[in-house]
């Protein structure tokens, strides 16, 4: 995971911690001293029980939090400008849709902040709709589609300015097992085809090993990386995939990594699915 | 199409309810009224007090004035029209100012907290004392060419009672954006007015609507005492003075009076009712009020 001097690390985080209320006596410590390298392209997961530090994790990433020391860099740049210049897209597990605007409209939102007229956001928004598969819905409204529709607007819409960087918290926690399932393989070819590097926070083994090429395991108070475990399953990942025993041998791995915070912590809730 | 006509029969026989409701009491009711564990009141049947409602009917088509000339029906139209456009200027800008407000409290906390107790002790001061305060100073204010019309002070008022609901309304809703909608505005870097326009006022929209309703009322309310306690004349506020002062020789003419200002509490209302289908055509169902 070294940067060449052509291309720059998506994600380069040293020495970095996030203390919450610092200096009172009600202080956490979210994240003490994270250093963390993702290359362009990469797919990496970040699994621990409530309270590690995962989701605060990726908001250092995402610049709407400021870290206490140490530095975050995203392609390069520091953080604050990598946001302002929407060098990420961020999907959240609440869609976070705009009920009153038309899908193809919720797609446009960072084009519209970004100033593009408005054939060229129209333009790119279809495109991004086609790239999701929800082509036939442009000009529907949010309320009127399944969560896993929404879901995947979302998608579309933290991809719509091509950002080289995905952030996604837990973006499929709310749907069903199925609609899960059918979600990841999805976004695995969206990322496949956009070549977009993904840092990606979940509750679900199954799901972060399925996914990733790298698995970070962390442990809560103070939140830290205890593990990072790679995973190799292919690029042609399929359903399959799901019933070979290369992957019941990385969910046991990461399954054990977990196990060994759970038994120093007590127990937290990890979703075993 | 058939629950917008059963709504419009719902309201025909509510409105016939009210009317058998008045002639039964004054068909069975004491004439002289009554007391009810010591206390008189009960209403006097008389038609001095309570005439038919046929009477109040035909009153309508009776000249204003003794002399002739106009219908009655003729003249509290006229005069709920010229107060309504009072009332209607008094609600537009009762609701830019209540939205004005909500927007800079919800901009800085501090300012809530120091505003808002003031906000809410200025609608205990009682309108018919505030009247002739705002029809002084209004009086006295001249720019350039540009005098201060008498109705201007009935207006004032009006939007005085109309910003309330719309400022305390609209604050709420500013508030009630999601937290996952502001933190991807956020991470879109998205100013401070930016977030306002696409994301706060829309999310503010349920809010607003329900306080519309109550400044719309509002604004009627305060336009028609300011008439009634500055003394303007040619809105229903007067009317109702007027023909209130006649009661003896003509009980009718006072109801009349207050039918020109439901009439124009219902106008408002009608109006209101339209912004709400403009603004809530997109929204979820189980959303509009």
């Amino acid at each position: 995971m070294t940067s060449t001097a052509a291309t720059p690390d998506a994600v380069e985080i040293t020495g970095l911690s996030k203390i919450f209320n610092a200096g009172r006596t009600n202080a956490v410590e979210a994240l003490v001293d994270v250093d963390l390298t993702i290359a362009p392209g990469e797919f990496v997961s970040l699994i621990g029980p409530s309270g590690c530090g995962k989701s605060t994790l990726l908001r250092l990433i995402a610049n709407l939090l400021e870290p206490t020391s140490g530095t975050v860099l995203v392609n390069g740049k520091p953080a604050a400008t990598a946001r302002k210049e929407q060098d990420y897209g961020m999907a959240f597990q609440q869609s976070g849709l705009f009920e009153w605007r038309s899908v193809v409209r919720n797609i446009e939102l960072p084009l519209e902040l970004k100033g593009w007229d408005k054939a060229r956001r129209r333009a790119r928004a279809l495109e991004m709709l086609d790239l999701v598969k929800l082509g036939d819905f442009a000009s529907h409204m949010p309320w009127q589609l399944s969560g896993g529709m929404q879901q995947r607007v979302a998608i579309a819409r933290a991809l719509a300015a091509h950002p080289p960087l995905l952030l996604m918290d837990e973006p499929f926690g709310a749907l069903d097992e199925m609609t899960r399932e059918h979600m990841q393989a999805e976004l695995l070819q969206i990322c496949a085809r956009t070549s977009t590097t993904v840092v990606f926070v979940t509750h679900s083994i199954p799901e972060a090993v399925y996914l990733s090429n790298r698995v970070i395991v962390m442990s809560p108070r103070p939140g830290r990386i205890t593990e990072i475990i790679d995973v190799d399953l292919g690029t042609d990942r399929d359903e399959d995939t799901r019933e070979a025993s290369e992957f019941y041998g990385k969910i046991t791995a990461v399954r054990e990594a977990l196990r060994g915070i759970e038994l120093a912590a007590g127990p937290r809730g990890i979703e075993d699915r | 199409m058939s629950g917008r006509l059963r709504r419009a029969a719902m309201f025909v026989v509510a409105m016939l309810l009210v009317v058998a409701g008045w002639e039964a009491y004054k068909a069975v009711g004491p004439a002289t009224g009554g007391d009810v564990l010591g206390f008189g009141i009960l209403p006097r049947t008389n038609d001095q007090v309570m005439p038919h409602v046929w009477s109040m009917i035909t009153g309508l088509f009776d000249p204003a004035q003794r002399t002739g000339g106009q219908t009655v029906a003729r003249v509290v139209l006229e005069g709920a029209w010229y107060s309504f456009r009072i009332a209607l200027v008094g609600f537009v800008g009762g609701v830019l100012f209540g939205m004005a407000i909500a927007v800079v409290l919800s901009r800085f906390k501090l300012a809530e907290r120091a505003v808002l107790p003031y906000l809410v002790i200025s609608q205990t001061v009682p309108l018919i004392a505030l009247a002739p305060l705002v029809a002084g100073w209004g009086g006295k204010l001249q720019i350039g060419d540009w005098v201060w019309p008498k109705w201007m002070s009935a207006a004032v008022l009006g939007a005085f009672l109309a910003f309330f609901p719309v400022a305390v309304g609209t604050l709420r809703g500013l508030k009630s954006a999601n937290a996952a909608s502001l933190e991807l505005m956020d991470s879109l870097a998205a100013s401070w007015w930016r977030t306002l326009v696409v994301l706060r006022f829309p999310s503010a929209v349920p809010y607003i609507v329900p306080a519309l309703k109550l400044g719309g009322a509002g604004a009627v309310v305060g336009v028609v005492v300011a008439e009634i306690s500055t003394g303007l004349k040619g809105g229903i506020g007067r009317l109702i003075i007027e023909y209130s002062r006649q009661a003896t020789s003509d009980p009718t003419k006072v109801f009349t009076s207050i039918f020109g200002a439901a009439l124009l509490g219902l106008a408002m209302a009608g109006i209101v009712a339209l912004v709400d289908v403009a603004l809530m055509r997109h929204r979820p169902k189980e959303a509009t009020s």
